[in-house]
């Protein structure tokens, strides 16, 4: 079965239409990149299926769930996002504990205690952190919140926009662990924003290029790795990672 | 042997907090010549704190002293504010990270170039227009006229930095900082941006001083490299031989980025503990 699958899909912010025609297949279990420039509209396309972005047209369709244009909640126990600044994506005003409980009771699910201390075990913070406020947590630490919050749910797909780029290369290396073994322990599909393209090689299986709103080359992981990707513009990406 | 641009003798910076002073940089010790160096280091190493002292921007209740600190040789500590200002910009200047914060979102690229060169230099108005002019098109801006009445939302990241150096190159000065000049850029752009300021630092004969998280690229646009790590500098090298880095921090650093290539199951991580106290 397809985790996500997208066709046709266009979408438009009011009257600027920022992605066009975009189709693509991804299956469960696979961890799947969208590389390109600022303003190619990849982050538009994840916003979209988190249900961020509500004026598109085509079809969105998660775990074979067809979307709705609407704040859908079966669409949000299926799918959770990770932004990329943990700096903004955390209510300064709300503790951990808080922000982890949050989305259980919207959803109505009990043992709210016993499952932030799971979550927060799942994700290597220290139970001493559940009472505290994001100021008082480092960088990578309030990553580490931001996935336990997108995980509470128990999700199948998550959204990753950018998650490591705010961080540093030592705290970017501990959070990209983190992202794979939660992935093989939870069986989870990703879907990540990126223009890091080492991240992509470590991360994921299979990966699109995306220019000015179109995906224009889809190729798979190991392509990446032997520097063999087809499209003119993603050489120039791939020449600008490795230098002149 | 030539007397260096600038010279710096146990720098110390430190800062108040409710629990005492506490110094974020040192006692760092380097010199420059007319060549290009990096200070790498992560968040809270002190890079930029290091990069500012050099220009006194560091303010009140902020503590900047050194044993020595010397720019072609005047002392930097003994200047006065007064004195400082004809330093900053037309010998030493800075580029900062973002572009969308550095510029004024209220006056036109060009004037604000122009401002940049009219405060140390005084030149009759139409040879100021063509300066500029030749400016922008030395940092590769197609049309520059057209670009010189934009104002700074109308142009994009990649567009804003290059102006950001325009303006801090035209007045010509001796030294260049740039703090983390493309991290805000696209990955594309990066390169071109970079390219740039090698390239005009290298035509002029300038001093430059590239501070920036990422080893990888300091070490493909400088000469020489200093790694920090709170607040000192733990290792010293020569760019192209990063890869013979012996401290573990560096080393560790240079591990932890994953490759193009990578075909690694985990990332190592750094043991904070190896080194340091803390």
């Amino acid at each position: 079965m397809n985790a996500i699958a997208l066709s046709d899909l266009d979408i438009s912010y009011s009257d600027t239409k920022v992605v066009f025609d975009v189709d693509l297949a991804i299956a469960e279990g696979e961890s799947f990149a969208l590389v390109g420039e600022s303003g190619s509209g990849k982050s538009t396309i994840l916003r979209a299926i988190a249900g961020l972005a509500p004026e598109w047209t085509g079809s969105i369709s998660v775990m074979g769930q067809p979307r709705s244009h609407r704040v859908d909640r079966a669409v949000s126990r299926q799918v959770q996002m990770v932004f990329q600044d943990p700096y903004g994506s955390l209510h300064p005003r709300k503790t951990i504990d808080a922000t982890l409980s949050e989305p259980l009771a919207i959803h109505g699910i009990g043992n709210r205690g016993e499952r932030v201390e799971e979550m927060l075990r799942a994700v290597g913070l220290d139970q001493r952190f559940r009472f505290r406020f994001p100021h008082q947590l480092s960088g990578g630490q309030r990553q580490r919140v931001a996935i336990a919050r997108a995980l509470m749910l128990e999700p199948k797909v998550l959204l990753l926009d950018e998650p490591t780029s705010a961080l540093d290369v030592s705290v970017q290396a501990e959070i990209l662990n983190l992202l794979k073994r939660i992935r093989r322990e939870q069986g989870l599909t990703y879907l990540l924003v990126t223009h890091n393209l080492p991240v992509v090689s470590f991360l994921c299986d299979r990966l699109a290029v995306m220019r000015k709103g179109r995906i224009v080359e889809v190729a798979d992981v190991s392509q990446l790795k032997a520097g063999q990707l087809r499209d003119p513009y993603s050489q120039e990406l791939l020449a600008a990672t490795e230098g002149a | 042997m030539t007397r260096p641009l600038l010279e710096v003798e146990n720098l110390r910076v430190s800062f108040p907090t409710h629990r005492g002073r506490v110094e974020v940089v040192k006692g760092l010790s380097f010199t420059l010549g007319r060549e290009r160096l990096g200070i790498v280091g992560e968040s809270g190493s002190g890079k930029s704190m290091t990069g500012r002292s050099i220009l006194k921007l560091i303010r009140k209740p902020g503590q900047v002293t050194a044993d020595r600190m010397r720019f072609e040789g005047i002392d930097i500590l003994a200047q006065s504010e007064r004195q400082m200002r004809n330093i900053r910009g037309a010998r030493i200047s800075m580029v900062m990270q973002d572009p969308k914060f550095s510029l004024n979102p209220v006056m036109t690229v060009g004037d604000q170039i122009a401002e940049a060169l009219v405060a140390h230099q005084n030149l009759p108005r139409r040879d100021v227009q063509a300066r500029v002019v030749e400016m922008l098109h030395a940092v590769r801006i197609n049309d520059p006229e057209r670009v010189a009445g934009l104002y700074p939302h109308e142009v994009s990241g990649g567009m804003g930095q290059r102006i950001m150096i325009s303006m801090m190159l035209i007045p010509e000065p001796e030294l260049l900082i740039a703090d983390e000049p493309t991290s805000a850029l696209d990955v594309s752009v990066q390169a071109q941006v970079l390219d740039i300021i090698d390239d005009l630092v290298t035509r002029k004969g300038m001093g430059l001083i590239l501070i920036s998280h990422d080893l990888n690229l300091v070490s493909r646009y400088c000469d020489r490299i200093l790694v920090m790590n709170a607040g000192r500098v733990v290792e010293e090298c020569a760019a192209g031989e990063l890869d013979k880095a012996r401290h573990p921090y560096t080393r560790g650093l240079l591990a932890a980025m994953p490759t193009i290539d990578e075909s690694r199951d985990e990332l190592p991580v750094l043991d904070r503990t190896q080194w340091a106290g803390t």
